[in-house]
């Protein structure tokens, strides 16, 4: 165990993020401000997802951390070794194992439960931001409940390219109240949002908190003829053979050569340990 | 009566509070649930559950309320010595402590409609808590709960508010139930 304190944040810090995650869970979908702090990473590096699960974790959780979906990236790889040292915690890479997990851009393929807790990477909490630069004005729709804005920019996207061209941060309203950004995830990932999990969201520069109890009404903002559409890449995955998950294009060779593999690799990788098989597997070797 | 005020904290702050703060989390995230609190132990009449949240929520920058009947000379130095809160009037209050019927609801902030999380949680003492009573739907409840609330009105009136309102933690010996404003109570 290091001598950093449990978590690494101390105490009256985890006392004021806690308090902010239990107003952001009694008015779902609201932006809590709270005194984000410096942390030993970059801002844009997931200091806000940081600091939450830093005032969630306990000694007893088993912590996932992924990135776009993959827990062997650079950012996953360094916040799980950060929480090992610092808190001591266990960690894994399956979803089903974990009961925190800190995400950035995803939410895992399979199913969470009850047990469990979503904690998300947010970079720009606020949905109205990219057509409202002033936060006294967005917080001011905010409490008007004026979003007649957003459907004019969804609007546009139909009227410039015939569907809504928006394909990740697609925003949503929580529990017919408050339009929320669910953070960059795929709108593939946008029905996933109403969960049986608590789902937490933290952004550390913008200094916001805001949170979806579980079993609350998620609704993604589309129109009556042109309905929210969860769309994904047209391939089946070329490793496990999945065609209902969300896939990343990977380029394979100067000649246009690419494959389309799961983006949740742990999702991926327990497919392919049941015998699921996609175009490029390697072959058997027999046994 | 100074060892009373003296002793009665977590024996491992950082853990502890961090296991009480996963049950209060949990209370208010699926509201109707029961969660079990320990750790903590205050004068009497504060219930170790309510101790525990204390703790865990409060410090020198929460104003705290105390309703008559937990307002001891006891109870604010335990609360002085562990926690530092300034003890507040009701319009000032973060967060409050009492029994049901000593609670003057009217008088906390709601939060106003640019920032509603600036409302008060109350930390309500009760006898028992179980699952039956009022039923309640919304957030965090997948069809139904049932909570053993001491009525029904006043909450109903809180939910007309929403998004602004008061949140409330019910707390009995070492267990503890959450009711955030976002919740619908009906009688049955």
């Amino acid at each position: 165990m290091s001598d950093y304190n449990f978590a690494y944040l101390d105490e009256q810090t985890k006392r004021m993020i806690r308090r902010a995650i239990l107003k952001g869970i009694a008015v779902p979908g609201y932006q809590v401000p709270f005194a984000s702090r410096e942390m030993p990473m970059p801002y844009g590096w997931g200091t806000g997802g940081v600091q939450v699960t830093a005032a969630c974790l306990t000694p007893e959780d088993t912590l996932k951390v992924i990135d776009q979906g993959a827990d062997d990236t650079t950012n996953a790889v360094s916040i799980r070794k950060f929480f090992e040292k610092t808190a001591d915690v266990a960690t894994t890479e399956h979803t089903d194992k974990a009961s925190v997990i800190q995400t950035r851009h995803r939410i895992p393929e399979a199913p969470l439960t009850s047990d469990q807790i979503l904690v998300y990477q947010v970079p720009i909490p606020e949905p109205l931001r990219f057509l409202e630069p002033r936060e006294t004005e967005t917080r001011k729709m905010h409490a008007l409940e004026e979003y007649g804005l957003m459907h004019v920019k969804l609007y546009e996207d139909i009227a410039r390219h015939g569907n809504i061209a928006t394909a990740y941060a697609y925003p949503v309203k929580v529990e017919g109240r408050y339009v929320m950004d669910p953070s960059p995830i795929p709108k593939f990932d946008n029905p996933k949002l109403e969960s049986p999990a608590i789902q937490l969201f933290g952004a550390g520069r913008e200094q916001r908190i805001y949170a979806i109890p579980p079993h609350t009404k998620v609704v993604s903002l589309d129109f009556e003829d042109y309905p929210f559409d969860p769309s994904k890449a047209d391939h089946p995955c070329d490793l496990c053979g999945a065609s209902h998950t969300y896939l990343d294009e990977v380029i394979t060779d100067d000649a246009g050569g690419r494959m389309f593999v799961c983006s949740d690799t742990d999702y991926c990788a327990s497919r392919q340990a049941q015998g699921h098989r996609g175009r490029l597997s390697p072959k058997e070797t027999a046994a | 009566m100074l060892d009373q005020s003296l002793s009665g904290g977590f024996a491992n702050p950082a853990q502890d509070s961090a296991r009480a703060f996963r049950a209060a989390l949990s209370a208010l995230a699926r509201p109707g649930r029961i969660e079990a609190l320990t750790g903590a132990t205050a004068p009497d009449p504060v219930s170790p559950a309510a101790a525990a949240l204390l703790l865990t929520l409060c410090d020198g920058e929460t104003p705290l309320y105390l309703a008559p009947g937990h307002d001891s000379p006891a109870i604010r130095d335990w609360i002085a010595f562990h926690i530092g809160a300034p003890i507040v009037a009701p319009e000032a209050a973060q967060f409050a402590l009492g029994r049901w019927e000593s609670l003057p609801l009217a008088a906390f902030p709601v939060g106003t409609s640019d920032y509603p999380d600036r409302s008060t949680t109350l930390i309500v003492e009760r006898d028992t808590l179980s699952n039956d009573g009022p039923r309640l739907t919304g957030p965090g409840i997948e069809v139904e709960a049932h909570l053993s609330l001491p009525e029904t009105a006043a909450f109903r009136a809180n939910r007309a508010l929403f998004p602004l309102g008061l949140d409330f933690y019910f707390t009995a010996d070492d267990r503890l139930a959450g009711l955030p404003r976002s919740t619908e109570v009906e009688d049955i």
